[in-house]
Protein backbone atom coordinates (compact mmCIF):
# COMPACT_ATOMS: atom_id res chain seq x y z
CA UNK A 1 0.00 0.00 0.00
CA UNK A 2 1.29 3.24 -0.98
CA UNK A 3 0.58 6.08 1.62
CA UNK A 4 2.88 8.88 0.28
CA UNK A 5 5.04 9.62 -2.96
CA UNK A 6 8.20 10.01 -0.93
CA UNK A 7 9.17 6.45 0.11
CA UNK A 8 12.48 5.64 -2.04
CA UNK A 9 13.18 2.17 -3.08
CA UNK A 10 16.09 0.71 -0.82
CA UNK A 11 18.91 -0.74 -3.27
CA UNK A 12 21.94 -2.28 -2.30
CA UNK A 13 23.54 -0.48 -6.03
CA UNK A 14 27.02 0.67 -5.74
CA UNK A 15 28.06 4.48 -4.68
CA UNK A 16 28.94 6.55 -7.44
CA UNK A 17 32.32 8.38 -7.26
CA UNK A 18 30.89 11.50 -6.68
CA UNK A 19 29.04 9.80 -3.47
CA UNK A 20 32.09 8.19 -1.61
CA UNK A 21 33.94 11.19 -2.40
CA UNK A 22 32.01 12.45 0.17
CA UNK A 23 33.16 16.15 0.29
CA UNK A 24 30.29 17.07 -2.03
CA UNK A 25 27.67 15.13 0.41
CA UNK A 26 29.51 17.42 3.55
CA UNK A 27 29.27 20.20 1.07
CA UNK A 28 25.23 20.06 0.54
CA UNK A 29 24.83 18.96 4.41
CA UNK A 30 26.24 22.71 5.08
CA UNK A 31 24.38 24.57 2.89
CA UNK A 32 21.26 23.01 4.75
CA UNK A 33 22.66 23.66 7.89
CA UNK A 34 23.81 27.51 7.16
CA UNK A 35 20.32 28.19 5.71
CA UNK A 36 18.91 26.97 9.28
CA UNK A 37 21.28 29.55 10.63
CA UNK A 38 19.52 32.81 9.08
CA UNK A 39 16.16 31.47 8.86
CA UNK A 40 13.48 33.22 11.39
CA UNK A 41 13.67 31.45 14.91
CA UNK A 42 10.00 30.35 15.90
CA UNK A 43 10.51 30.98 19.02
CA UNK A 44 8.01 32.91 21.24
CA UNK A 45 9.98 34.57 24.68
CA UNK A 46 7.52 33.74 26.88
CA UNK A 47 7.89 35.79 29.70
CA UNK A 48 8.23 39.27 27.66
CA UNK A 49 6.24 37.54 25.08
CA UNK A 50 3.29 36.20 25.34
CA UNK A 51 1.07 34.66 23.08
CA UNK A 52 -2.99 34.52 22.23
CA UNK A 53 -4.00 30.94 23.89
CA UNK A 54 -7.72 31.56 22.39
CA UNK A 55 -10.77 32.32 23.71
CA UNK A 56 -11.93 29.02 25.81
CA UNK A 57 -8.22 28.82 27.66
CA UNK A 58 -8.81 28.07 31.39
CA UNK A 59 -6.57 30.82 33.68
CA UNK A 60 -7.77 31.77 36.62
CA UNK A 61 -10.93 31.91 38.80
CA UNK A 62 -12.76 35.00 38.63
CA UNK A 63 -15.87 36.21 40.68
CA UNK A 64 -18.14 38.21 38.29
CA UNK A 65 -20.20 40.97 39.22
CA UNK A 66 -23.33 41.91 37.57
CA UNK A 67 -24.23 44.68 35.45
CA UNK A 68 -24.56 46.93 38.91
CA UNK A 69 -21.64 46.12 40.13
CA UNK A 70 -23.27 43.55 42.95
CA UNK A 71 -21.55 40.10 43.32
CA UNK A 72 -23.41 37.17 41.70
CA UNK A 73 -22.18 34.43 43.82
CA UNK A 74 -24.72 32.97 46.26
CA UNK A 75 -22.64 30.51 48.20
CA UNK A 76 -24.90 27.38 46.81
CA UNK A 77 -21.50 25.43 47.10
CA UNK A 78 -22.72 23.65 43.44
CA UNK A 79 -18.88 24.49 42.34
CA UNK A 80 -17.27 22.99 45.71
CA UNK A 81 -19.24 19.94 44.73
CA UNK A 82 -18.48 19.59 41.52
CA UNK A 83 -14.83 20.46 41.94
CA UNK A 84 -12.94 16.97 41.50
CA UNK A 85 -9.64 18.60 43.31
CA UNK A 86 -11.46 19.94 46.42
CA UNK A 87 -9.99 23.62 45.28
CA UNK A 88 -13.30 25.05 46.45
CA UNK A 89 -14.29 26.49 49.99
CA UNK A 90 -16.57 29.05 51.13
CA UNK A 91 -18.52 30.31 54.05
CA UNK A 92 -22.16 31.44 53.49
CA UNK A 93 -23.81 34.80 54.90
CA UNK A 94 -26.98 36.33 54.95
CA UNK A 95 -27.28 40.09 53.50
CA UNK A 96 -28.16 42.99 55.99
CA UNK A 97 -30.00 45.41 54.95
CA UNK A 98 -27.94 48.41 53.25
CA UNK A 99 -25.97 46.30 51.26
CA UNK A 100 -28.06 45.39 48.13
CA UNK A 101 -25.85 47.14 45.97
CA UNK A 102 -23.12 45.01 47.21
CA UNK A 103 -25.00 41.54 46.92
CA UNK A 104 -27.39 40.17 44.07
CA UNK A 105 -29.64 38.18 46.34
CA UNK A 106 -29.96 37.56 50.14
CA UNK A 107 -27.34 35.28 50.32
CA UNK A 108 -23.51 35.50 49.52
CA UNK A 109 -20.29 34.51 50.31
CA UNK A 110 -18.61 35.77 52.89
CA UNK A 111 -15.47 33.97 52.69
CA UNK A 112 -14.76 32.28 48.73
CA UNK A 113 -11.05 30.49 48.56
CA UNK A 114 -9.38 28.28 46.00
CA UNK A 115 -6.54 27.00 46.17
CA UNK A 116 -4.60 27.27 43.64
CA UNK A 117 -2.17 24.23 44.40
CA UNK A 118 -5.26 22.30 44.25
CA UNK A 119 -6.52 23.46 41.15
CA UNK A 120 -6.50 21.53 38.07
CA UNK A 121 -8.09 24.41 35.89
CA UNK A 122 -10.76 21.92 34.71
CA UNK A 123 -14.02 24.56 34.24
CA UNK A 124 -16.23 21.97 35.92
CA UNK A 125 -17.06 25.10 38.29
CA UNK A 126 -17.78 27.35 35.82
CA UNK A 127 -19.87 25.33 34.35
CA UNK A 128 -21.69 24.12 37.63
CA UNK A 129 -22.66 27.41 38.61
CA UNK A 130 -26.25 28.04 38.06
CA UNK A 131 -25.34 32.49 38.77
CA UNK A 132 -22.90 32.54 35.78
CA UNK A 133 -20.79 34.08 39.02
CA UNK A 134 -17.27 31.54 38.51
CA UNK A 135 -15.37 31.32 35.86
CA UNK A 136 -12.03 30.77 34.55
CA UNK A 137 -10.54 33.41 32.90
CA UNK A 138 -9.05 32.84 28.99
CA UNK A 139 -6.44 36.05 29.30
CA UNK A 140 -4.81 35.51 32.66
CA UNK A 141 -2.65 32.75 34.28
CA UNK A 142 -2.19 32.07 37.97
CA UNK A 143 1.19 33.63 38.76
CA UNK A 144 4.17 31.76 40.23
CA UNK A 145 4.04 31.74 43.61
CA UNK A 146 6.98 31.61 46.17
CA UNK A 147 5.12 31.70 49.06
CA UNK A 148 2.85 30.11 51.33
CA UNK A 149 0.10 32.75 51.73
CA UNK A 150 0.28 33.34 47.88
CA UNK A 151 -1.16 29.65 47.60
CA UNK A 152 -4.68 29.99 48.71
CA UNK A 153 -6.60 32.96 46.25
CA UNK A 154 -9.44 34.78 48.39
CA UNK A 155 -12.11 37.02 47.37
CA UNK A 156 -10.19 39.59 47.67
CA UNK A 157 -8.18 38.44 44.49
CA UNK A 158 -11.35 36.75 42.94
CA UNK A 159 -14.18 39.01 42.53
CA UNK A 160 -14.06 40.79 39.67
CA UNK A 161 -12.66 44.78 39.29
CA UNK A 162 -15.64 46.90 38.26
CA UNK A 163 -13.16 49.21 36.61
CA UNK A 164 -11.84 46.55 34.56
CA UNK A 165 -14.47 43.84 33.68
CA UNK A 166 -13.66 40.77 32.32
CA UNK A 167 -15.76 40.09 28.80
CA UNK A 168 -14.91 37.40 26.58
CA UNK A 169 -16.19 36.98 22.97
CA UNK A 170 -16.45 33.26 22.77
CA UNK A 171 -17.95 30.69 25.45
CA UNK A 172 -17.88 27.45 23.29
CA UNK A 173 -14.97 25.63 20.94
CA UNK A 174 -18.11 25.65 18.16
CA UNK A 175 -18.07 29.67 18.85
CA UNK A 176 -14.53 30.38 19.02
CA UNK A 177 -14.10 28.69 15.37
CA UNK A 178 -17.09 30.76 14.36
CA UNK A 179 -15.32 33.57 15.92
CA UNK A 180 -12.07 32.69 14.48
CA UNK A 181 -13.87 32.36 11.03
CA UNK A 182 -15.34 36.24 10.78
CA UNK A 183 -12.46 36.99 11.98
CA UNK A 184 -10.70 35.73 9.23
CA UNK A 185 -13.36 36.61 7.01
CA UNK A 186 -12.76 40.56 8.31
CA UNK A 187 -16.11 40.44 9.82
CA UNK A 188 -14.92 41.40 13.15
CA UNK A 189 -12.10 43.11 14.29
CA UNK A 190 -12.92 44.39 17.72
CA UNK A 191 -11.87 41.36 19.07
CA UNK A 192 -8.16 42.62 21.00
CA UNK A 193 -6.19 39.43 22.45
CA UNK A 194 -5.24 40.82 25.25
CA UNK A 195 -1.81 39.84 27.24
CA UNK A 196 -1.71 37.10 29.76
CA UNK A 197 0.08 39.09 32.67
CA UNK B 1 68.06 40.93 26.40
CA UNK B 2 67.85 44.16 28.37
CA UNK B 3 64.75 45.07 30.98
CA UNK B 4 62.76 46.73 28.66
CA UNK B 5 62.47 43.91 25.68
CA UNK B 6 61.98 40.99 28.55
CA UNK B 7 58.68 43.62 30.24
CA UNK B 8 57.63 43.68 26.41
CA UNK B 9 57.77 40.00 25.84
CA UNK B 10 55.70 39.32 29.36
CA UNK B 11 53.73 41.63 28.30
CA UNK B 12 53.09 39.91 24.83
CA UNK B 13 53.32 36.52 26.12
CA UNK B 14 50.52 37.47 28.96
CA UNK B 15 48.10 39.65 26.26
CA UNK B 16 48.20 35.95 24.25
CA UNK B 17 47.48 33.44 27.27
CA UNK B 18 44.46 36.04 28.19
CA UNK B 19 43.26 36.57 24.59
CA UNK B 20 43.24 32.47 23.91
CA UNK B 21 41.36 32.06 27.18
CA UNK B 22 39.04 34.69 26.40
CA UNK B 23 38.14 33.70 23.21
CA UNK B 24 38.38 29.54 24.48
CA UNK B 25 35.48 31.19 26.79
CA UNK B 26 33.53 32.50 24.67
CA UNK B 27 33.72 30.02 22.04
CA UNK B 28 31.59 27.86 24.58
CA UNK B 29 28.84 30.51 24.24
CA UNK B 30 29.63 30.76 20.51
CA UNK B 31 28.88 26.79 20.10
CA UNK B 32 25.51 27.20 22.14
CA UNK B 33 24.45 29.90 20.06
CA UNK B 34 25.72 28.63 16.51
CA UNK B 35 23.81 24.97 17.88
CA UNK B 36 20.75 26.93 18.80
CA UNK B 37 20.51 29.14 15.30
CA UNK B 38 21.03 26.03 13.18
CA UNK B 39 18.71 24.35 14.54
CA UNK B 40 15.72 27.06 14.15
CA UNK B 41 16.73 27.83 18.28
CA UNK B 42 17.39 30.89 20.09
CA UNK B 43 20.49 30.05 22.37
CA UNK B 44 21.55 31.32 25.30
CA UNK B 45 20.07 34.62 26.11
CA UNK B 46 19.04 35.27 29.14
CA UNK B 47 22.74 36.11 30.92
CA UNK B 48 23.72 39.30 29.78
CA UNK B 49 22.59 40.99 26.32
CA UNK B 50 22.10 38.01 24.09
CA UNK B 51 23.40 35.60 26.55
CA UNK B 52 27.22 37.05 26.60
CA UNK B 53 27.24 36.24 30.58
CA UNK B 54 26.59 32.58 29.67
CA UNK B 55 30.66 31.06 30.11
CA UNK B 56 30.53 32.72 33.34
CA UNK B 57 27.55 32.01 34.51
CA UNK B 58 28.54 28.22 33.40
CA UNK B 59 32.46 28.57 34.84
CA UNK B 60 30.37 29.33 38.38
CA UNK B 61 28.17 26.31 38.09
CA UNK B 62 31.14 24.38 37.47
CA UNK B 63 33.34 26.01 39.93
CA UNK B 64 30.70 25.18 42.75
CA UNK B 65 30.14 21.62 42.06
CA UNK B 66 31.06 19.01 43.98
CA UNK B 67 34.81 17.91 43.47
CA UNK B 68 34.27 14.35 43.86
CA UNK B 69 37.23 11.81 43.01
CA UNK B 70 36.41 8.39 42.62
CA UNK B 71 37.63 5.87 46.06
CA UNK B 72 38.95 3.81 43.23
CA UNK B 73 41.26 6.36 41.30
CA UNK B 74 44.27 7.40 41.40
CA UNK B 75 44.31 10.67 42.88
CA UNK B 76 46.76 11.99 42.15
CA UNK B 77 46.83 11.04 38.16
CA UNK B 78 43.23 11.69 38.45
CA UNK B 79 43.99 15.65 39.07
CA UNK B 80 47.02 15.52 36.63
CA UNK B 81 44.94 14.98 33.95
CA UNK B 82 42.75 17.90 33.13
CA UNK B 83 45.79 19.89 34.21
CA UNK B 84 47.57 18.80 31.56
CA UNK B 85 44.88 19.02 29.33
CA UNK B 86 44.80 22.06 29.63
CA UNK B 87 48.64 22.64 30.44
CA UNK B 88 49.60 21.31 26.25
CA UNK B 89 45.83 23.13 25.21
CA UNK B 90 47.61 26.50 26.11
CA UNK B 91 51.23 25.96 25.35
CA UNK B 92 50.72 25.76 21.58
CA UNK B 93 50.00 29.65 21.11
CA UNK B 94 52.81 31.04 22.05
CA UNK B 95 54.29 30.55 18.59
CA UNK B 96 51.20 32.01 16.37
CA UNK B 97 52.17 35.07 15.13
CA UNK B 98 49.21 37.46 16.01
CA UNK B 99 50.45 40.37 13.57
CA UNK B 100 53.10 41.90 12.03
CA UNK B 101 55.50 44.29 14.08
CA UNK B 102 54.31 46.84 16.78
CA UNK B 103 56.88 50.41 17.01
CA UNK B 104 56.99 51.46 20.30
CA UNK B 105 60.13 54.05 20.80
CA UNK B 106 62.56 52.73 18.33
CA UNK B 107 61.73 48.96 19.97
CA UNK B 108 60.10 46.79 17.28
CA UNK B 109 58.06 44.49 19.00
CA UNK B 110 56.98 41.04 17.22
CA UNK B 111 53.01 40.19 18.05
CA UNK B 112 53.72 36.39 19.09
CA UNK B 113 54.94 34.78 21.73
CA UNK B 114 57.90 33.40 21.05
CA UNK B 115 59.65 34.19 17.56
CA UNK B 116 60.62 30.70 17.04
CA UNK B 117 62.40 29.56 14.22
CA UNK B 118 60.62 26.05 14.83
CA UNK B 119 57.64 27.33 15.83
CA UNK B 120 55.35 24.95 13.55
CA UNK B 121 57.32 21.65 15.05
CA UNK B 122 56.98 23.18 18.18
CA UNK B 123 53.02 23.30 17.73
CA UNK B 124 52.96 19.29 16.73
CA UNK B 125 54.99 18.75 19.21
CA UNK B 126 52.74 20.11 22.04
CA UNK B 127 50.07 19.23 20.36
CA UNK B 128 50.81 15.33 20.34
CA UNK B 129 51.24 15.95 23.96
CA UNK B 130 47.48 16.82 24.23
CA UNK B 131 46.99 13.53 24.25
CA UNK B 132 48.30 12.61 27.74
CA UNK B 133 46.19 14.77 29.50
CA UNK B 134 43.27 12.82 27.81
CA UNK B 135 44.81 9.24 28.49
CA UNK B 136 45.87 9.65 31.76
CA UNK B 137 42.69 11.38 32.97
CA UNK B 138 40.86 8.25 31.34
CA UNK B 139 43.38 5.83 33.08
CA UNK B 140 43.21 7.63 36.37
CA UNK B 141 39.50 7.14 36.69
CA UNK B 142 39.88 3.20 36.79
CA UNK B 143 36.76 2.81 34.76
CA UNK B 144 35.91 0.69 32.05
CA UNK B 145 34.18 3.45 29.52
CA UNK B 146 37.30 6.05 30.66
CA UNK B 147 39.42 3.47 29.43
CA UNK B 148 38.24 2.81 26.42
CA UNK B 149 37.14 6.49 25.61
CA UNK B 150 40.99 7.57 26.17
CA UNK B 151 42.16 4.47 24.17
CA UNK B 152 40.03 5.80 21.30
CA UNK B 153 41.27 9.00 21.65
CA UNK B 154 45.00 8.15 21.64
CA UNK B 155 45.14 5.94 18.86
CA UNK B 156 42.46 8.74 16.74
CA UNK B 157 45.20 11.04 18.06
CA UNK B 158 48.10 9.29 16.97
CA UNK B 159 46.67 8.00 13.64
CA UNK B 160 45.72 11.80 12.62
CA UNK B 161 49.25 12.75 13.73
CA UNK B 162 50.69 10.89 10.48
CA UNK B 163 48.32 12.26 8.26
CA UNK B 164 48.23 15.75 9.45
CA UNK B 165 52.39 15.76 9.20
CA UNK B 166 52.29 14.92 6.01
CA UNK B 167 49.91 17.18 4.37
CA UNK B 168 52.12 19.51 6.35
CA UNK B 169 55.37 18.94 4.57
CA UNK B 170 53.55 19.80 1.23
CA UNK B 171 53.52 23.57 2.94
CA UNK B 172 56.96 23.47 4.41
CA UNK B 173 58.54 21.98 0.75
CA UNK B 174 57.34 25.57 -0.79
CA UNK B 175 58.00 27.64 2.02
CA UNK B 176 61.51 25.79 3.19
CA UNK B 177 61.38 27.02 6.46
CA UNK B 178 59.68 25.80 9.80
CA UNK B 179 58.90 29.50 11.13
CA UNK B 180 55.20 30.28 11.27
CA UNK B 181 56.29 33.97 11.17
CA UNK B 182 58.11 33.46 7.88
CA UNK B 183 55.38 31.14 6.79
CA UNK B 184 52.67 34.05 6.87
CA UNK B 185 55.24 36.86 5.63
CA UNK B 186 55.53 34.62 2.33
CA UNK B 187 52.05 34.53 1.86
CA UNK B 188 52.30 38.11 1.56
CA UNK B 189 50.59 39.78 -1.41
CA UNK B 190 47.33 37.26 -2.16
CA UNK B 191 50.18 34.37 -2.12
CA UNK B 192 48.12 32.30 0.53
CA UNK B 193 48.28 28.64 0.36
CA UNK B 194 45.57 27.65 0.03
CA UNK B 195 45.51 28.71 -3.65
CA UNK B 196 48.40 26.20 -4.13
CA UNK B 197 47.66 23.29 -1.61
CA UNK B 198 43.79 22.80 -1.27
CA UNK B 199 43.91 19.42 -1.25
CA UNK B 200 46.74 19.76 1.62
CA UNK B 201 44.26 22.09 3.38
CA UNK B 202 41.57 19.88 2.82
CA UNK B 203 43.34 16.98 4.53
CA UNK B 204 44.72 18.97 7.29
CA UNK B 205 41.61 20.16 8.17
CA UNK B 206 39.88 16.88 8.76
CA UNK B 207 42.60 16.04 10.44
CA UNK B 208 42.59 18.98 12.89
CA UNK B 209 39.06 18.02 13.07
CA UNK B 210 40.55 14.52 14.39
CA UNK B 211 42.96 15.93 16.76
CA UNK B 212 40.41 18.59 18.51
CA UNK B 213 38.57 15.50 19.41
CA UNK B 214 35.41 17.16 17.11
CA UNK B 215 32.18 15.55 15.55
CA UNK B 216 32.75 14.35 13.34
CA UNK B 217 35.66 12.55 15.06
CA UNK B 218 34.29 12.62 18.79
CA UNK B 219 34.51 9.12 19.24
CA UNK B 220 36.32 9.68 22.28
CA UNK B 221 33.20 11.01 24.31
CA UNK B 222 30.58 8.87 22.06
CA UNK B 223 27.69 8.80 24.87
CA UNK B 224 25.82 6.42 22.55
CA UNK B 225 29.00 3.86 23.46
CA UNK B 226 30.74 5.26 26.12
CA UNK B 227 28.27 6.84 28.31
CA UNK B 228 30.96 10.03 28.49
CA UNK B 229 34.11 8.46 27.21
CA UNK B 230 37.48 9.73 28.97
CA UNK B 231 35.86 12.20 31.20
CA UNK B 232 32.76 9.86 32.32
CA UNK B 233 34.01 9.95 35.95
CA UNK B 234 35.26 13.58 36.34
CA UNK B 235 32.84 16.09 37.52
CA UNK B 236 33.12 20.04 38.76
CA UNK B 237 36.22 22.50 37.32
CA UNK B 238 37.99 19.30 36.24
CA UNK B 239 35.44 18.29 33.77
CA UNK B 240 35.53 22.17 32.93
CA UNK B 241 38.98 21.99 32.37
CA UNK B 242 38.69 19.04 29.93
CA UNK B 243 35.99 20.91 27.85
CA UNK B 244 37.84 24.37 27.91
CA UNK B 245 40.66 22.47 26.95
CA UNK B 246 38.73 21.30 23.77
CA UNK B 247 37.84 24.65 22.91
CA UNK B 248 41.14 26.20 23.41
CA UNK B 249 42.71 23.12 21.34
CA UNK B 250 39.79 24.38 18.51
CA UNK B 251 40.90 28.02 18.40
CA UNK B 252 44.77 26.62 18.40
CA UNK B 253 43.96 24.88 15.73
CA UNK B 254 42.21 27.66 13.84
CA UNK B 255 44.98 30.06 14.54
CA UNK B 256 47.27 27.54 12.43
CA UNK B 257 45.08 26.89 9.83
CA UNK B 258 44.38 30.41 8.73
CA UNK B 259 48.08 30.93 9.40
CA UNK B 260 49.56 28.26 7.52
CA UNK B 261 46.61 28.52 4.48
CA UNK B 262 45.15 31.94 4.78
CA UNK B 263 47.81 34.03 5.38
CA UNK B 264 47.70 35.04 8.80
CA UNK B 265 47.21 38.73 9.48
CA UNK B 266 47.47 39.70 5.27
CA UNK B 267 44.51 40.76 3.65
CA UNK B 268 44.16 41.94 -0.12
CA UNK B 269 44.99 45.55 -0.57
CA UNK B 270 47.54 45.12 2.80
CA UNK B 271 49.93 47.32 1.36
CA UNK B 272 47.93 50.16 -0.04
CA UNK B 273 46.07 50.56 3.42
CA UNK B 274 49.77 50.11 5.17
CA UNK B 275 50.72 53.50 3.14
CA UNK B 276 47.73 55.28 3.07
CA UNK B 277 47.99 55.01 7.19
CA UNK B 278 51.35 56.03 7.70
CA UNK B 279 51.53 58.94 5.26
CA UNK B 280 48.09 60.36 7.23
CA UNK B 281 49.16 59.34 11.01
CA UNK B 282 53.44 59.38 10.30
CA UNK B 283 55.67 56.16 10.52
CA UNK B 284 54.77 55.19 13.93
CA UNK B 285 50.86 55.60 15.06
CA UNK B 286 50.71 54.37 11.03
CA UNK B 287 52.21 51.34 11.20
CA UNK B 288 50.73 50.78 14.68
CA UNK B 289 47.35 50.94 13.12
CA UNK B 290 48.05 48.82 10.09
CA UNK B 291 49.13 46.08 12.47
CA UNK B 292 46.26 46.21 14.61
CA UNK B 293 44.40 45.78 11.58
CA UNK B 294 46.29 42.49 10.27
CA UNK B 295 45.86 41.46 13.77
CA UNK B 296 42.18 41.89 13.69
CA UNK B 297 41.97 40.16 10.20
CA UNK B 298 44.03 37.49 11.86
CA UNK B 299 41.05 37.38 14.40
CA UNK B 300 38.50 37.33 12.04
CA UNK B 301 40.28 34.51 10.14
CA UNK B 302 40.17 32.20 13.42
CA UNK B 303 36.99 32.85 14.80
CA UNK B 304 35.48 32.24 11.20
CA UNK B 305 37.37 28.45 11.38
CA UNK B 306 35.96 28.19 15.17
CA UNK B 307 32.53 28.82 13.09
CA UNK B 308 33.17 26.52 11.31
CA UNK B 309 34.22 23.75 13.67
CA UNK B 310 30.80 24.39 15.08
CA UNK B 311 28.92 24.68 11.82
CA UNK B 312 30.07 21.04 11.03
CA UNK B 313 29.71 19.54 13.94
CA UNK B 314 25.87 20.58 13.78
CA UNK B 315 25.97 19.20 10.57
CA UNK B 316 27.52 15.66 9.97
CA UNK B 317 27.01 12.80 12.17
CA UNK B 318 29.49 10.70 14.31
CA UNK B 319 31.75 7.92 12.20
CA UNK B 320 31.80 4.74 13.35
CA UNK B 321 35.08 3.54 14.76
CA UNK B 322 36.34 1.45 11.35
CA UNK B 323 35.29 4.27 9.19
CA UNK B 324 37.64 6.36 11.42
CA UNK B 325 40.47 4.19 10.80
CA UNK B 326 39.54 3.64 7.40
CA UNK B 327 39.64 7.42 6.66
CA UNK B 328 42.83 8.03 8.36
CA UNK B 329 44.72 4.81 7.15
CA UNK B 330 43.57 3.93 3.79
CA UNK B 331 42.77 7.33 2.69
CA UNK B 332 44.49 10.38 3.72
CA UNK B 333 47.95 9.39 4.43
CA UNK B 334 47.98 7.98 0.47
CA UNK B 335 46.46 11.13 -0.15
CA UNK B 336 49.18 12.99 1.84
CA UNK B 337 51.47 11.41 0.00
CA UNK B 338 50.17 12.15 -3.06
CA UNK B 339 49.96 15.63 -2.55
CA UNK B 340 53.37 15.56 -1.35
CA UNK B 341 54.97 13.97 -4.72
CA UNK B 342 52.35 16.87 -6.76
CA UNK B 343 53.93 19.88 -4.28
CA UNK B 344 57.55 18.27 -5.24
CA UNK B 345 57.24 18.15 -9.10
CA UNK B 346 55.70 21.56 -9.50
CA UNK B 347 58.35 22.92 -7.34
CA UNK B 348 61.20 21.03 -9.03
CA UNK B 349 59.26 21.54 -12.89
CA UNK B 350 56.63 23.89 -12.51
CA UNK B 351 57.90 26.60 -11.03
CA UNK B 352 60.40 27.10 -12.71
CA UNK B 353 58.55 27.02 -16.37
CA UNK B 354 56.25 29.54 -14.70
CA UNK B 355 59.21 32.33 -13.43
CA UNK B 356 60.63 31.76 -17.11
CA UNK B 357 57.70 32.40 -19.02
CA UNK B 358 56.73 35.57 -16.58
CA UNK B 359 60.18 37.02 -17.09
Amino acid sequence: MQLTNRSKQVSNKEMTFMERAYLPAIATGLAITIKHFFTKKVTIEYPEVKRYLGPVFRGRHILKRDADGKERCTACGLCAVACPAEAISMVAAERETGEENLYREEKYAAVYEVNMLRCIFCGLCEEACPKQAVYLRHDEFIPVFTERDQVIWGKDLLVEDMSNRYTREAWTKEEALALDMKRASGEVTNVVPRAIP
Amino acid sequence: MDLTEFLIKTATIFVVFVLTLVIAMYSTWGERKVAGFIQDRMGPNRAGWGGLLQPLADAGKMFFKEDFIPALANKWLFIAGPSLAMLTALLASAVIPFGSTFKINNHEVVLQGVESNIGILYVFGVVALGVYGIMVGGWASNNKFSLLGAIRAASQNISYEVAMGLSLIAILMMSSSLSLGEIVSQQHGGNWNIFYQPLGFIIFITCSFAECNRVPFDLPECETELVGGYHTEYGSMKLGFYLFAEYINMFISSAIISVLYFGGYNYPGMDWVYSQLTQALGGITGHNIATLIGTGVFFGKAIFFIFFYMWVRWTIPRFRYDQLMNLGWKKLIPLAIFNIIITGAAVLFLKPMITAWLN
